[in-house]
């Protein structure tokens, strides 16, 4: 079971300021263990955030992304007490959903 | 300080009695915790006990793990000697450097009559690069490196070196003025077993503690002198 | 060891420009460029650290109830009183009755985890350092206990005569040398201003730079991505110097612990930090 991911939402002028702290291995799929075999892939292929209904964030990642990734990104016409969920799915399947609550 | 006894004066300019009190009195924690603070006790002397406790505490500390044994915990006269007198803060006396490198040069063996010293210096610049080796982590039966760039600058294409060591760079050009042969030995012994011309030197002993075969040595020894090493090119 | 796991790539990135440039006097620069890039990260992730999914793991793992008992570590007493975190990271290591010794932060949660909970210490053992998803508690539980310490200023008790005595013992530890390769902690930790590869060491028996590594730990290694304490780094030091292996909570590892953070005695605690 995934961690929850930590999620900051808060409004900065007239823009939404989310910063998301994903915990997740992020295998390239390249690196080989102490016994000197493959570690295979596993990594997010796909983050995706929504409030209200409305995409305000997508992104399709591959093996260069790091490990425990953190990403920000900030939209218009948000306001205090938005709720937004972010969700991602990665290359086993797995998926993870969370939510924040947009700050002052 | 200063600040905070200006503070302290301009409260007095405008305050009660009272509220001065508390700001002397807050003047009087902060000089009470600066105290507190002023950090660890270097000053505590070594007492006769202390020394002792060490090879217990070790024993009861370690347990033996992949290759490394508890027989690695044992310390040798050199090992002994030299940590001793680190403890202490004191130079090693003259005999004691005396015993620790005589028997040090005892323990070089070098290759038979007849084989060159010098091996292959691209064989050698590998073995500088690698610091694989000798670690419990580490597969037993994979040839050592000897991590060179670790503490020393060698090549100048080798922007990532270490500085507990010297800079080796240009090292035969530097020792041109010595005998050949005198320095193709110097510099074969100097990696085999550094504490037989520098007791408690920080370098490991190569050769002497099987980490380096003695054609991984001879090799790096063609790295430092070699015409056409990177080192002296 | 996954050691290879990742290149970092502010050395890479720090590597490029030397080579592109290639001259001796860059490589002073490129270092400083590599601390530089290392600041920026740091910077970049401070109110966002990965460290706090440690942190909150941490939390849920304190309040949780585990073990034959199935209690809470909420009954620990990590010396400022039983279920007393804030505050406590600065006040350790210290001497406990209930145990007559001295114990680290990670040695006590050790004991409270067995002597509260009930769980077997022969199995704690087995794992008190992450690998992937291979998690450790202690690591998830040091990370939140630190950072209920923030900003206090790092001040180990020495009153009783056995923290005294730990204190002693790790100077002593300080100087050993043994193993193939005869390195002792002095070895890398005893001078100023000297690097291994591009790594700065700091000299640990210094104060002010004690002070200004030891207050970040335990702290999250990028190069890594795991949250590592300093039974971490002492067990990890140790492997490097071609050591056996130092058991968790032992006399030595404690010992040690205790040397460096007197020595750092002072510094304003910042942990879990952020580290290569």
């Amino acid at each position: 079971m995934a961690d929850p991911m930590r999620i900051r939402a808060r409004i900065e002028g007239d823009q939404c300021v989310v910063r998301v702290l994903i915990g997740h291995e992020m295998e390239t799929g390249q690196r080989r263990d102490a016994t000197g075999r493959l570690v295979p892939a596993w990594f997010i292929q796909r983050v995706t955030a929504t409030t209200g209904g409305r995409v305000v964030f997508s992104a399709s990642w591959g093996p260069a992304v790091s490990k425990n990734p953190v990403i920000q990104f900030s939209y218009a016409g948000a306001k205090v007490g938005d709720r937004i969920q972010v969700t991602w799915v990665d290359t086993r399947g797995d998926r993870r959903t969370d939510e924040a609550v947009v700050s002052a | 300080m200063r600040r905070l006894l200006a503070r302290a004066l301009s409260a007095l300019q405008r305050t009660s009695a009272r509220a001065l009190c508390l700001v002397l009195g807050s003047v009087a924690l902060s000089l009470v915790l600066a105290a507190c603070v002023v950090g660890p006790p270097q000053t505590m002397p070594r007492e006769p006990g202390d020394a002792q406790r060490v090879r217990a505490a070790l024993s009861a500390s370690f347990v033996a793990r992949g290759q490394a044994g508890l027989d690695r915990l044992e310390q040798d006269l050199a090992q002994r000697l030299c940590s001793e007198a680190e403890a202490a803060g004191k130079p090693l006396s003259d005999d004691r450097v005396q015993a620790i490198e005589r028997e040090n040069q005892a323990l070089i063996r070098w290759p038979a009559a007849g084989t060159p010293l010098l091996g292959d210096w691209r064989s050698g610049e590998r073995i500088a690069q690698s610091g694989v080796g000798r670690q419990w982590s580490d597969a037993p039966d994979v040839p050592a490196g000897g991590n060179c760039y670790a503490c020393h600058q060698l090549s100048p294409d080798e922007f990532s070196y270490g500085t507990l060591g010297p800079s080796l760079l240009r090292y035969a050009v530097l020792r041109a003025q010595m005998p050949r042969t005198e320095l193709e030995r110097y510099t074969y012994g100097r990696i085999y077993n550094p504490q037989a011309w520098l007791a408690c030197s920080n370098m490991p002993r190569f050769g002497s503690h099987g980490i380096l075969t003695q054609d991984q040595i001879r090799d790096l020894v063609a790295l430092l002198l070699a015409p056409d090493s990177p080192i002296n090119r | 060891m996954p050691d290879s796991r990742r290149p970092v790539w502010w050395a890479a990135l720090g590597g490029l420009l030397a080579l592109a440039l290639g001259t001796a006097s860059v490589v002073a620069q490129s270092a400083q460029e590599t601390a530089r890039e290392i600041e920026r990260y740091r910077e970049a992730v401070a109110d966002s650290s990965p460290g706090e999914l440690w942190e909150a793991r941490g939390e849920d793992l304190w309040k949780m109830p585990r073990g034959p008992r199935n209690v809470s570590l909420e009954r620990c007493d990590l010396g400022q009183g039983p279920g007393v975190v804030a505050g406590a990271l600065a006040r350790l290591p210290r001497w406990f009755a209930d145990a007559d010794r001295v114990m680290d932060l990670e040695t006590r949660l050790l004991h409270c985890m067995v002597t509260l909970q009930g769980l077997d210490p022969a199995v704690l053992r087995r794992q008190p350092f992450g690998n992937g998803e291979q998690r450790s508690d202690f690591e998830a539980l040091s990370a939140w206990i630190a950072a209920q310490s923030r900003g206090m200023t790092l001040a180990p008790p020495l009153d009783h005569p056995a923290e005294r005595a730990a204190w002693r013992l790790g100077r002593e530890l300080f100087f050993v040398r043994g193993g193939t390769h005869d390195f002792a902690c002095t070895t890398c930790h005893a001078q100023s201003g000297r690097r291994i590869r591009l790594q700065e060491l700091p000299n640990l028996s210094r104060p002010e730079e004690a002070r200004r590594v030891l207050g970040t730990w335990p702290a999250y290694r990028v190069s890594q991505g795991e949250m590592r304490t300093l039974q971490w780094r002492m067990n990890d030091c140790f492997r490097q110097q071609r050591f056996p292996d130092l058991v968790f909570g032992s006399e030595v590892s404690v010992a040690l612990v205790s040397y460096l953070l007197h020595n750092a005695s002072g510094a304003a605690l910042a942990a879990p930090g952020v580290r290569r």
